[in-house]
């Protein structure tokens, strides 16, 4: 079995007398979909906003593509490859579509600190954002600003931004959030692919999307990994069934 | 084609270009002294501009690069005109270019010292802690004896520059307006630089700029220090105008004063600060011979800005900010 890319190990934060994570450990594998389920408020957000370094562990490790990460701030993650998907879209929402993938384009490709070549006159931040707006399907409103697009578009210039970021690992928090059915199975379909390009590690609540996509699923229940599996190992287990999935299995 | 923005702008400089030339020539060199004050307030708060405009950073302390940028000016004078040397047995100068360079020096230092401990902070608390840090600054100012204390210190000869009388008021002008035409240039490009986008974005979402692997802090210092240096530049433009400085120019109304033109003519708008020192030195002109109560005037104005023309009188001619 190959490296994992990214291992949290014994990972623990808590609020106050609420254990949002308690002792969780689990890994991504190259060319995975690794699925993290369970009920709202199980801390599964909490989960990914400490991989990302926008919340500090109490304790625990995480290391990423073979380096211990847990000191490096949010920006420094991300430029050694981390890209995060926002459970509520989280974009810079006077810029256009294509601007807030130029800024993600920006980031990889080089300094920000660069003070007088105009961006909108430079092909080699447009055609990268470009291409990765076509790749998410928004190619053709890529020059109407953030706040006036809808929901789902929304979500779809993240997945760009994350595209963009040439990320070796993705953490998407409920990419499908807000999606329509149509919207939501185009998505599946894009995800499927994208695996092959990087691992996933992949929040949601899309039961169909996660039987579909997922390679293996950890359930979180409580801030604890009460089991982790394929996809027919977790329905089929009975502890899984009685704290979160219930009938939909 | 030009937009409606760039239209309302080019007037805007020619206006500001043409008028104290016809009232040089038409004999009347106060109006020439006016727009000179609009130059270099406008230049002050370009500056400030880029903090406030197009980094969302809310600074109450700007008038202590403005005055850092003004004592500069005063103290190079003062020992060039006595003949008594700086520290470590420098002299002083009356060269307006070595003066600018010191000023945007020390400016820039000043806003990056203070940056970098204001900038961990944010809304309220940055706004807070900006005021402090001026008020230290013109505090210390008052207590100093050595430039003049409360009382100021007097430029008894304004400062000189090759190949031109800066005692001519047009010529000084002139000068003046070249500076504000290169800060504007300057602004302009920065503002569409990736360095302005990852600015810009910041100030829209900060959280967003991390996750891409831009780190917001460096990029808001790397900001709030350029803007320290061009209003810093302004103030030894002001110091040598009125050929005084005094701790009046490190003061908070000094601060406000700033904000109130970016305010008044559109935040984060190219020519925003120009159009709001305009409107303020007018203002404060016309009304100021009317009623020494002109403020009260200033601030319905600005009350009318806030509650019916958020982009200020840019936004209300062109509309609003559109960022491609």
């Amino acid at each position: 079995m190959a490296d994992p890319i990214l291992a949290i190990d014994e990972l623990v934060k808590n609020f106050g007398a609420l254990k949002a994570t308690d002792h969780v450990s689990l890994d991504l594998r190259p060319g995975e979909i690794h699925a993290l389920i369970g009920p709202n408020g199980a801390g599964k957000t909490t989960l990914i906003s400490q991989i990302a370094g926008t919340q500090r562990p109490d304790a625990g490790r995480i290391s990423f593509d073979g380096r211990d990460i847990g000191a490096l701030s949010v920006a420094q993650r991300a430029r050694l490859g981390l890209g995060r998907t926002f459970q509520v879209s989280s974009l810079a929402p006077e810029f256009s579509a294509l601007r807030n993938v130029m800024l993600a384009v920006q980031a990889v490709s080089g300094s920000s600190f660069r003070f007088f070549k105009p961006v909108m006159r430079d092909p080699s931040l447009m055609e990268p954002a470009m291409a990765a707006l076509e790749r998410a399907g928004l190619a053709e409103r890529a020059h109407v600003a953030v706040a006036e697009l809808s929901h789902g578009e929304r979500r779809q210039v993240e997945i760009a931004i994350a595209l963009a970021m040439k990320s070796k690992a993705f953490l998407l928090d409920e990419p499908m959030a807000g999606m329509g059915p149509e919207g939501s199975s185009r998505l599946t379909g894009f995800l499927d692919g994208l695996r092959e390009e990087a691992p996933i590690l992949l929040v949601e609540h899309d039961m169909n999307a996660v039987f579909a996509l997922a390679d293996r699923i950890s359930v979180l229940v409580y801030g604890r990994v009460i089991a982790t599996g394929t996809v027919d190992e977790i329905r089929a287990d009975p502890e899984v069934r009685r704290a979160y999935l219930g009938d939909e299995a | 084609m030009m937009t409606r923005e760039t239209t309302f702008n080019i007037s805007i400089a020619l206006l500001l270009l043409a008028a104290p030339i016809a009232a040089h020539y038409a004999g009347e060199p106060f109006y020439v002294t006016l727009a000179t004050r609009i130059a270099v307030l406008s230049l002050a708060a370009v500056g400030l501009n880029i903090a406030l405009g197009l980094g969302g950073l809310v600074s109450f302390g700007h008038a202590a690069f403005f005055g850092i940028g003004g004592y500069a000016a005063g103290i190079l004078a003062s020992h060039a005109f006595a003949g008594s040397p700086l520290i470590f047995g420098l002299p002083g100068t009356q060269q307006m270019p070595v003066i600018w360079i010191v000023a945007v020096l020390f400016g820039g230092f000043a806003a990056f010292l203070i940056g970098l401990i204001t900038l961990r902070t944010a809304g309220v608390y940055f706004i807070m802690i900006t005021l402090a840090f001026a008020q230290m600054i013109f505090y210390f100012a008052i207590s100093w004896p050595a430039y003049g204390g409360e009382d100021g210190l007097p430029i008894f000869v304004r400062n000189q520059f090759p190949g031109i009388n800066t005692l001519n008021p047009l010529s000084y002008f002139l000068l003046c307006y070249v500076l504000l035409g290169l800060a504007l240039l300057l602004f302009r490009l920065l503002a569409d630089s990736r360095f302005g986008a990852a600015l810009q974005a910041t100030r829209q979402n900060d959280v967003r700029v991390a996750s891409v692997g831009i780190p917001p802090y460096r990029i808001r210092l790397v900001a709030f220090t350029i803007s320290g240096m061009f209003t810093a530049l302004a103030g030894a433009l002001f110091a040598d105008l009125n050929r005084f400085v005094s701790p009046s120019m490190l003061s908070w109304h000094m601060s406000g004063e700033l904000i109130v033109l970016i305010i008044l003519g559109g935040v984060g708008r190219l020519f925003g600060p120009v159009v709001g020192a305009a409107l303020y030195v007018l203002l404060e002109f016309w009304l100021g011979g009317i009623t020494e109560r002109w403020q009260f005037f200033l601030g319905l104005i600005l009350l009318g800005v806030v509650l019916f023309a958020r982009g200020g009188v840019i936004g209300l001619v062109a509309g609003r900010a559109r960022h491609g």
